[in-house]
């Protein structure tokens, strides 16, 4: 059982929590990952940590309600629990000082990318961000954006708020206006990822990806998140799930994203008709087991002082 | 007295009568009915039929079955027990040896071991040493009284267990025994390792792994799941902070081996963990009662590489799953198959299909990615190559098209690395293996030992157990004497 301690809207169907979770929490670096589960019946899902207290124990996370599971967390408050969570898995990006270092990223992925930005900035690195998202209520974290950076770079679709146009419309003009990038990170949807990977690599910018591949378990066991560099065959969750950029196969990665869309959407569908219901359970079954592990505890203990008393008598 | 009023009333009879007495059969579900179910195939032996196996049992002076038994049970003394009706005194006796009698007794390959080390089996049927041990842990199981061995006095050391599967589970029983704090850590969210995420609820019902790690439990054995060691917590960490006297690293071989041939990355292309951790762990067979999905087999056609149990156990769940056609491919012949006699009756009985000596070399897939199917070569049989089995040659010019929606890998599977990659101090072969004593299971660290596939690699159930239980004591030796004496080379 992992406590939410906080819960809060950022931004349009995107929510961030500060979860209990101290193991995490002692060993997390920028750029890893949680797998977590959020009731016994649930899929497993994997989600980037935005920031990790390790003297609180608690991690932090970002969800945007996209499937079942995401809209389900989504509905949680402080004060619940989420069953399980695993981490922090993969490897942290490499922080290193390369000069002038931009970070694009799209919608939530910008949670993904602050704390690497932030490393980074630590590093003595100059740190560009450019943040983009559909419309004006779903850019988030813009203080802590431009707190990671020197430069922050706003962009919406429609306009509503910053300036208007793509992340890489913006990439693209600070390349043209003759700014030098020695290194780009790149975190969001796929489209994206795969935009800004086919401008920098005639420029020949060292350019990495978070991948967002499908998970299980998160360990390397299942290679369901397997993806393609190259000719080689990688696995996102041990060997990412940051790559370069200019290696990954971006038309593989969508195809095995869009794997189960079938049933993520009657899944869904279900779920919508059945939401109050299903909190409900989750919440009456939360409950039921932490009385269990408490009964189960209190068990224990009495049998580990009672076989004591008999090994002193 | 007889705990049981079926006790033998056959036991008059001369030693050559009661090899007569022909094997009992194990009762199952009909084939038709439980390809369309996870049910328990097998259904167990009633005390009857227990009690009338044990007495074809002619108690040999030296029995040939205790001796291939890895993890050393009296199997002798155990089918006396059952000839007379005295089944949980049997069930104790079987517990002082196997800390997972009911698991064992069902998927163990008892034709190499116990069974095939039996003297009836020389002329006739071997004793089913395995039906009766499965018979035993399940009768003490209904009946409530519970064997449990005694503990020892506290001796105030602490051991870390990493991973709960078959090795990790015999080493902490035998470890709490002897009275040391036992902890178990799972990287999954459910206790059991391989016997939840891998073997298949129609194999190994998970009631059964929940109960016997209940029963650790209740020795006193403490649990952690969610914590992968190597990423959530080092083993230096765990000595250094937390406390541990001993670590036994026993993590398997969890990582997947694909074919490496064009066209892996298509929809519908799984490796065999991936398909029965989505069925087995994530119950995806029940979506969408539960959430995790997996690719829908309803009227589709199957095909499964590979020819030892984990394959079997794929192709076998695919089946179930509602596949038009379920294959099993395979690039020697059935002769070579390293899975369980009986999962390959089994098998045959629902309806796989074995199409042998043929090697996928290439998945093919429409424009949107998704699998049509796999070019496949016929292969025949060349000299032996280092496993003794006759190498399998490619036929030229024999390459046909298999038509299938999903394709599964289950050709074997490779070390986790993530222990190792945090330790710097732990030596590894070159296949990242975990160098350990086949002896002390002591590896190149102080106070680390390891064992099962880790060490070995891909491996049996039993066999981890067998390690799990030289490391338990090998541990408990160097926890009394506290010295660290090494034989192995680092590397070798």
């Amino acid at each position: 059982m992992f406590k939410i301690v906080e819960a809060r809207d950022a931004g349009l169907n995107i929510r961030q929590f500060v979860i209990e979770a101290p193991r995490v929490a002692r060993r997390q670096r920028p750029g890893q990952f949680v797998i977590l589960r959020v009731k016994e019946n649930g899929e497993r899902i994997p989600l980037t940590i935005k920031a990790a207290d390790p003297a609180a124990g608690t991690i932090t996370i970002v969800v945007q309600a996209a499937g079942k599971t995401t809209t389900l967390l989504n509905c949680l408050e402080a004060g619940d629990s989420i069953l399980d969570v695993v981490g922090p898995l993969g490897h942290p990006s490499e922080i290193r000082k390369y000069g002038t270092a931009a970070i694009v990223a799209g919608s939530v992925g910008t949670a993904m990318a602050l704390p690497t930005a932030k490393a980074l900035k630590d590093a003595d690195n100059h740190v560009i961000f450019i943040e983009g998202a559909r419309s004006r209520e779903m850019v988030v974290f813009e203080d802590e954006v431009r707190g990671a950076s020197h430069e922050a770079h706003i962009m919406t679709d429609d306009g509503s708020y910053g300036e208007q146009g793509l992340v890489t419309r913006k990439l693209g003009d600070l390349v043209a206006g003759g700014r030098k990038l020695d290194f780009v990170l790149a975190v969001g949807p796929v489209p994206m990822m795969r935009a800004v990977a086919q401008m920098t690599a005639p420029l020949g910018i060292k350019t990495m990806v978070s991948l967002n591949s499908i998970m299980v378990d998160g360990t390397g066991m299942c290679g369901g998140c397997r993806v393609l560099l190259g000719n080689q065959s990688k696995f996102a969750c041990v060997d990412g799930p940051e790559f370069d950029a200019s290696l990954v196969n971006f038309d593989v990665l969508m195809q095995r994203n869009a794997m189960y869309r079938g049933q993520e959407c009657s899944s869904m569908k279900q779920f919508e008709e059945h939401k109050q219901e299903e909190l409900k359970e989750l919440r009456a079954a939360v409950e039921t087991k932490e009385k269990e592990s408490a009964r189960l505890r209190a068990k224990l203990e009495a049998a580990e002082l009672g076989r004591r008393e008999k090994h002193c008598a | 007295m007889p705990e049981h009023e079926a006790h033998s009333v056959l036991l008059p009879l001369r030693l050559k009568d009661r090899m007569m007495i022909p094997r009992v059969p194990m009762p199952e579900l009909s084939a038709c009915a439980r390809a369309r179910n996870f049910e328990e195939v097998n259904l167990g032996l009633d005390a009857r039929g227990a009690v009338s196996e044990a007495t074809r049992c002619i108690a040999c002076a030296s029995p040939g079955c205790q001796v291939e038994c890895p993890v050393g049970v009296k199997i002798k003394e155990i089918v006396a027990l059952i000839q007379a009706g005295e089944f949980l005194a049997a069930a104790a006796k079987m517990r002082e040896d196997n800390a997972l009698p009911a698991i064992t007794g069902r998927v163990c390959p008892q034709e190499s071991q116990c069974e095939g080390g039996c003297v009836l089996g020389m002329k006739g049927q071997p004793v089913a040493v395995g039906n009766l041990e499965r018979f035993i842990a399940d009768f003490e199981r209904a009946s409530g009284k519970l064997g449990l061995p005694l503990i020892a006095a506290p001796t105030g050391k602490s051991v870390a267990i990493v991973g709960s599967g078959p090795a990790g589970l015999s080493a902490a029983s035998d470890l709490i025994q002897k009275g040391h704090r036992v902890r178990v850590f799972e990287a999954l969210h459910e206790l059991g390792g391989v016997l939840v995420y891998g073997i298949p609820e129609f194999r190994l019902p998970k009631s059964i792994v929940k109960e016997e790690v209940d029963n650790l439990r209740r020795m006193g054995v403490e649990f952690e799941t969610n914590v992968v060691v190597g990423k959530s917590v080092t083993l230096d960490e765990l000595m250094r902070v937390e406390g541990y006297d001993a670590i036994f690293v026993a993590t398997g071989a969890g990582l997947p081996v694909f074919l490496g041939v064009p066209g892996e990355h298509l929809n519908g292309v799984y490796s065999a963990n991936e398909f029965l951790t989505r069925t087995n762990l994530m119950r995806a067979y029940k979506f969408p009662e539960f959430d995790q999905p997996i690719y829908d087999c309803r009227d589709r056609d199957v095909i499964v590489v590979g020819g030892g149990n984990t394959a079997l156990d794929a192709v076998r769940t695919a089946r179930r799953l509602g596949a038009r056609t379920a294959t099993l491919v395979y690039r020697r012949s059935e002769a070579e198959m390293p899975a369980r006699a009986e999962e390959v009756k089994h098998a045959r009985e629902e309806g796989i299909e074995f199409r042998m000596l043929t090697n996928p070399v290439e998945f093919a897939g429409d424009e949107e990615g998704w699998l049509t199917g796999a070019r496949c070569v016929r292969m025949e049989l060349g000299e032996p190559d280092a496993s003794g089995r006759r190498r399998p040659v490619a036929i030229a010019g024999s390459e046909y098209f298999l038509p299938a929606d999903v394709a599964i890998i289950g050709v074997g599977t490779s070390a986790n690395p993530m222990i190792q990659s945090t330790t710097a101090d732990l030596a590894t072969n070159k296949w990242n293996y975990i160098v350990a004593d086949a002896e002390t299971m002591r590896t190149s660290k102080r106070g680390v030992f390891a064992g099962g596939d880790i060490v070995t690699g891909g491996a049996t159930v039993i066999l981890a157990m067998g390690a799990g239980r030289k490391a338990a004591s090998s541990i408990h030796d160097y926890l009394a004497c506290g010295e660290w004496k090494r034989e192995l080379d680092a590397g070798s």
